[in-house]
């Protein structure tokens, strides 16, 4: 294979920031010693409106902190369990992934109790996928098809 | 307000959400006028991200105006046009102190590893993102700094969060006059990365991928030599025939958990999720890397567990550096070579979409269609 090498010296820019001291070690070689303290005055503290999960392996909740979904329902009590386990436990991460997908079956069973059906292949981008790669969207239909006849064929042949 | 709406894996639309409110007195609400997805953004997308819950807005690069400030915020005022970095950083902890602004240790409750990121699920700390039409903006006083006069809001937006993660990649490579620096990924933040390598003296830039639309604008935009993985069968020893033998003094992960490239990582990584995403990419970094050399990581991986070659790690003697960029640290030095006209990071945008789009746009992004780099989401009220 051909290379296709570059003369550095004529790129914009070359070499302005070459630093020689700069080392594996930094930034946390930077600062004095007053900057390595461990207790500093701390922010104002945010009050809470929701519950909020708290990594176990901090002392106190952050002075600031999100507040958008609350823990809840089925993915929610399976969010507190793994926050009673520390972040280098498996019993925290792999309840939280399965509770993220939980999550999504009761966001659709949420969208119809508000009387709301989602149009899920609207937002899976479809129509940009129609746009720009519809070959794409018909082999997924075909294989989509296909699959259907063959059930339906399997189940009318069973016999009764 | 509108804003996007994340409702599992693949599957974003945007509806009507409350405007947010002050919740501090260092909050501030500032109304976005420009907000970009993020490579980062589609491991969201894809469900890779634990305790990403349904209803949660993402998007961490983002540009807008200031419309309210809570009473502690005495550097910005209503109407200020504001680039937001994508750290949430109190400025005055042991971490931020140390410039280590990503690693705040007042801005997330939910994890003790990272610093609060806007709209990056709740191990990043719950907060909703930008891809909205108003975003709350915690420690106002410390994050948004003022666009300066003259300065294109395009470039603007992509010094939220690529741009310095680009220049922080090249920067923890710790690249010497003449070094050979390997990056793998042509993504946008790969791209800046192979830029910025040079700004540090580098001799050779090398970037490895396998879509040839973004090889092609890597190799014109940095410049650089640029690689297809894909034709060159082994990209480690391609790479050592590259460097009599030796290997790259400096190798970067510009790709994370998202690489493609060996079936193995992909079947386990993405497919079934028995570790965190496909560590492809560090695993070639490892492996391309010079006995002695530097690896620096900035492509991003899930909190679990990864297959990486770490004996190799030891038995060369490499030395491994990783992080999330702390935006604030590097912010001034960014803006200068910017206003010089030494970097255009606005010209890696390839589509701009309206906010009421984003579910194709995500889908665009995500599916490599339409030789997509960067995408950019505008609400409509802009």
């Amino acid at each position: 294979m051909n290379t296709q090498k570059i003369n550095y010296q004529e790129v914009k820019g070359w070499g302005i920031d070459a630093d020689p001291l700069n080392e594996p070690t930094y930034p946390m070689k930077e600062g004095d010693a007053e900057d390595k303290i461990t207790i500093w005055e701390r922010p104002d503290q945010q009050q809470a409106s929701m519950e909020v999960l708290t990594s176990n392996e901090r002392a106190t909740i952050p002075a600031v902190f999100g507040q958008t979904i609350a823990p809840q329902g089925i993915s929610g009590h399976i969010r507190r369990y793994a926050f009673n386990h520390s972040e280098s436990r498996y019993r925290h991460w792999i309840p939280l992934l399965i509770a993220d997908r939980i999550n999504e079956i009761e966001g659709i069973i949420d969208d119809f109790k508000h009387g709301k059906a989602p149009h899920i292949l609207l937002e899976k981008g479809w129509r940009a996928r129609w746009k720009l790669n519809k070959k794409s969207v018909m082999k997924k239909a075909g294989i989509g098809l296909l699959l259907a006849v063959t059930a339906a064929v399997l189940v009318k042949r069973k016999p009764s | 307000m509108q804003a996007i709406n994340y409702r599992g894996p693949f599957r974003i639309r945007v509806e009507d959400k409350p405007i947010p409110e002050i919740q501090h007195p260092r909050d501030a609400i500032v109304q976005v006028t420009r907000a970009c997805i993020c490579g980062s953004d589609l491991h969201l997308y894809h469900g890779m991200v634990p305790d990403t819950r349904v209803g949660t807005t993402f998007g961490h690069e983002f540009i807008g105006i200031v419309q309210e400030v809570g009473t502690e915020v005495h550097n910005l005022g209503v109407g200020d046009s504001v680039l937001v970095p994508f750290n949430i950083a109190c400025g005055q902890c042991v971490f931020c102190k140390q410039g280590l602004f990503a690693y705040c240790h007042e801005s997330n409750a939910m994890s003790s590893t990272v610093g609060g990121v806007f709209g990056y699920s709740h191990i990043a700390g719950g907060f909703d993102g930008g891809q909205a039409e108003y975003v709350r903006v915690p420690y106002a006083d410390i994050g948004p700094t003022v666009i300066p006069d003259g300065m294109n809001e395009e470039d603007a937006l992509l010094l939220t969060d690529v741009l310095p993660t680009g220049y922080y990649a090249a920067e923890m490579g710790g690249i010497k006059k003449g070094d050979t620096v390997v990056v793998f990924g042509a993504g946008p933040v790969g791209i800046m990365a192979a830029r910025c390598a040079w700004l540090f003296g580098a001799g050779r830039v090398i970037v490895i991928d396998h879509l040839e639309y973004r090889l092609d604008f890597v190799r014109k935009y940095a410049p650089c030599e640029a690689y297809n993985f894909k034709s060159i069968e082994d990209p480690v020893l391609f790479i050592k025939r590259q460097t009599d033998w030796l290997g790259a003094d400096v190798c970067i992960d510009a790709v994370g958990s998202d690489a493609c490239g060996n079936m193995m990582q992909t079947l386990t990584g993405k497919k079934l999720l028995l570790q965190a995403g496909a560590a492809t990419a560090l695993h070639w970094a490892i492996n391309s890397v010079k006995k002695g050399g530097i690896v620096s990581i900035v492509g991003v991986y899930g909190p679990t567990d990864n297959l990486i070659p770490i004996g190799n790690a030891v038995n060369k003697g490499i030395t491994i550096r990783a992080g999330q960029t702390s935006v604030k640290r590097l912010l001034p030095r960014l803006i200068e070579h910017v206003q010089q006209g030494i970097l255009s990071p606005r010209e890696i945008i390839t589509h701009r979409f309206a906010l009421e789009d984003a579910a194709d746009a995500y889908h665009i992004f995500s599916s490599k269609l339409d030789d997509c780099i960067k995408p950019v989401l505008v609400p409509s009220a802009v």
